[in-house]
């Protein structure tokens, strides 16, 4: 990026700037003896153009909207269009959820997000022995299409877009949502959003799982080609990194597990024979942004970059649009401190900067107090208000990547480009994803860095203001609490859809999926017929265990 | 004379929720401490919990919630060990627990509830203080 004349130069002066460095350290030495990242990468002190020797412009950098997409996936970013302000929230029952929805939007938010109470997550319903306790607790309630009527209510689903946090029954909430919007009048052709859907990362970190892996693929593989096919402005996996970095991965490997995952979609999607160019537009990515602030900026550049090769190079996608990562960011909630809370809300902050700066698509910004529990209306409020301050306010929304060109995150930018391939490398070499997740390859790995980095903590290595450093009684803060009503109206519920419904046409539904499942048809329209005539979640998660089998975690630490 | 018994801890997951970092490093942490140490894994029933720490003989359970059923689990643990006679072993728990709820868990017995931010240190501190191998 620089003429070599120039770099001489630069050589030379960097010389007399160290020479005039050591006579200041020798009187006032560094405050430690090794600066690094919260992934404890070191970091110099200065970044020059030397550092950016081998860099080249057009082919690493170029332009918005241009493969391969390091300053954006978006020609015009922010001065287009703000990024999408998408609240995660289920708390209770779908009743108390939907008012959330209301509240939220009326107040500015753009987007739905909706999180799913711990039974719906696994395929139970909350009449199972295996809901006990957690009905309504961790998100909303969902078993059967009722409920999800109740929680879009009012919600006009041809103008507004959800997002949907869950995995093994992916496919029966999508199924769900399309029902709804039919009722609304809204065709699953105009429906937007999308299922989280990722499998792989949930046998990685998350742990909601139902089937074993190999099944689990296919399910997935039937959503791609069921939407790419009639729900063309539906993204069919949010393909996450958050979970990842939350059991406490570092950036790099979040991001290298991350698209080596995507990689195994691709080439699944693919086994099934369809076309990349017509199923890879709509896969999209979710990262977490950490407290780093620049390591989380290079990551999401990097992360583009890399994706951009990976579908040309190696998938050879020919539609730009199958170049592009797309991606959500949450800001980190492992970096909150249950610790004078009231300091979350300036994490959120930072960490909500970071991801704007790194160019996201849509954003979730954590409440002060979900490090204590489901974040209260005024907690959820306040964190709603920090996004729309960085859009409305700080002004950096104005201009498009305006850290490309920092000598420092262009070489980070490299640093964790170069890192993450050397993973995915290695994945590859392991046969892929799916067989490096059997081996407990990326587990070891994430349970490693997570315990390293506690003892970080723990030996005040590395500062958490309020835990290890300045710490001080606080006063308790007041905290969101389910009403124990909630989950006997949940139980009543379900027993009245059970009673109201056609039971035969439930039962027939149930055993044409289950023949579909045996064979190899795509199962999404037999889920569609089944959610119609209220069949619950749980009756159609118990066929694909019944069919599939079930997966254990192996607990390994 | 025989050498002493380590201490035998179960570190366990009781409920849907799959936040396993916590439990993770808590075994580790045990584990780098000396104690012997069994992890039951995720999506645990209290009654496979109760009858897998009868079974291992362990001294000492440690519970680990982030999902808010907490106060559903943790005291069905306490109420089976009771039921088989096991109650000489030792609850206790961590995880995302509002503070309001810790009095009631030790109400019922949980001897000690860890929230966020408590160290490997000081967790392994208590188990050695607490917990004594038994015979």
């Amino acid at each position: 990026m620089f003429r070599e004349d120039h770099l001489k130069t630069i050589g030379d002066e960097e010389k007399r700037w160290v020479d005039d460095l050591r006579k200041v350290l020798s009187e006032v030495p560094e405050r430690l003896p090794r600066f690094s990242t919260i992934s404890d990468m070191e970091v110099k002190g200065l970044y020059t153009p030397k550092d950016l020797e081998h860099l080249d412009y057009s082919r690493d950098v170029g332009f918005p909207g241009i493969y391969p997409f390091t300053r954006g996936v978006q020609p015009s970013m922010y001065r287009g269009r703000i990024w999408t302000m998408r609240m995660f929230s289920g708390l209770g029952g779908p009743e108390e959820t939907n008012k959330r929805f209301h509240y939220l939007l009326e107040h500015g938010e753009t987007g739905l997000s909706i999180a799913f109470h711990y039974p719906t997550l696994m395929g139970y319903d909350s009449d199972s022995p295996m809901a006990r306790g957690e009905i309504g607790k961790c998100g909303v309630a969902v078993d059967s299409l009722k409920d999800m009527e109740i929680l879009l209510e009012g919600i006009p689903l041809d103008k507004v877009t959800t997002s949907m946090t869950i995995n093994p029954p992916a496919s029966i909430l999508l199924a769900m949502y399309i029902v709804v919007a039919e009722k609304q009048g809204v065709s699953k052709a105009q429906i937007g959003g999308t299922i989280q859907n990722d499998m792989l990362k949930e046998f990685i970190a998350q742990k909601t799982f139902m089937l074993p892996p190999k099944p689990s693929m296919r399910l997935i593989v039937d959503t791609i080609e069921y939407c790419t096919k009639e729900v063309p402005r539906w993204n069919t996996i949010s393909i996450s990194g958050y979970h990842i970095r939350e059991a406490g991965s570092t950036a790099v490997q979040e991001m290298a597990f991350t698209l080596a995952d995507g990689i195994a979609y691709v080439e699944a999607a693919l086994e099934r024979d369809l076309e990349v160019d017509d199923f890879a537009p709509r896969l999209s990515f979710f990262f977490d942004s950490h407290i780093d602030f620049f390591e989380e900026i290079a990551k999401f550049r990097a992360a583009r970059r890399i994706w951009a090769r990976i579908m040309k190079e190696r998938f050879k996608a020919k539609n730009s649009r199958s170049w592009m990562l797309r991606f959500h960011t949450q800001t980190a909630g492992c970096s909150l401190s249950a610790q004078q809370p009231y300091n979350n809300v300036i994490r959120t902050a930072y960490e909500a900067l970071a991801a704007v700066l790194g160019g996201t698509q849509s954003l979730h910004t954590n409440s002060l107090d979900e490090v204590y529990a489901i974040p209260t209306e005024e907690a959820a409020t306040i964190a709603l208000r920090t996004q729309q301050i960085l859009a409305e306010e700080t002004g950096v929304t104005n201009n498009i990547d305006p850290l490309g060109g920092s000598y420092f995150v262009e070489t980070l930018t490299n640093r964790v480009e170069t890192e993450a391939l050397e993973y995915i490398q290695k994945i590859d070499d392991m046969g892929g994803m799916l067989a490096a997740i059997e081996k407990g390859y990326p587990q070891a790995e994430i349970a490693q860095a997570a315990y390293q980095y506690q003892k970080l903590i723990d030996d005040a290595k590395k500062v958490v203001v309020g835990l290890n450093k300045y710490a001080t009684d606080h006063a308790p803060i007041t905290t969101w609490k389910m009403d124990p009503l909630i989950e006997r109206r949940q139980l009543k519920r379900l027993r009245e859809v059970k009673e109201m419904r056609n039971t035969q046409r439930v039962k027939d539904d149930l055993k044409e999926l289950r023949g579909a499942a045996e064979g190899d048809e795509n199962l999404m329209p037999y889920i569609i017929n089944a959610v119609r005539e209220y069949a619950t979640l749980q009756e159609i998660c118990d066929v694909f265990r019944e069919v599939f089998g079930t997966y254990t975690d192996p607990g390994m630490f | 004379m025989s050498p002493e018994r380590k201490i035998r801890i179960m570190v366990a997951k009781p409920g849907l929720n799959g936040h396993d970092r916590g439990a993770k490093i808590i075994a580790r942490g045990f584990r780098d401490a000396g104690f012997e140490v069994i992890y039951t894994g995720l999506h645990q029933t209290p009654e496979q919990i109760v009858a897998a720490a009868i079974e291992e003989d362990v001294d000492g359970i440690g519970l680990s919630s982030l999902a808010g059923a907490h106060d559903y689990l943790f005291p069905r643990v306490v109420e089976l060990l009771k039921e088989k006679g096991a109650d000489d072993i030792v609850v206790f728990g961590g995880g995302i627990i509002p503070e309001e709820d810790i009095s009631k868990l030790r109400e019922v017995g949980i001897r000690e509830v860890f929230t966020p931010g408590t160290s490997i240190g000081d967790t392994v501190n208590w188990v050695r203080r607490n917990i004594k191998p038994r015979k």
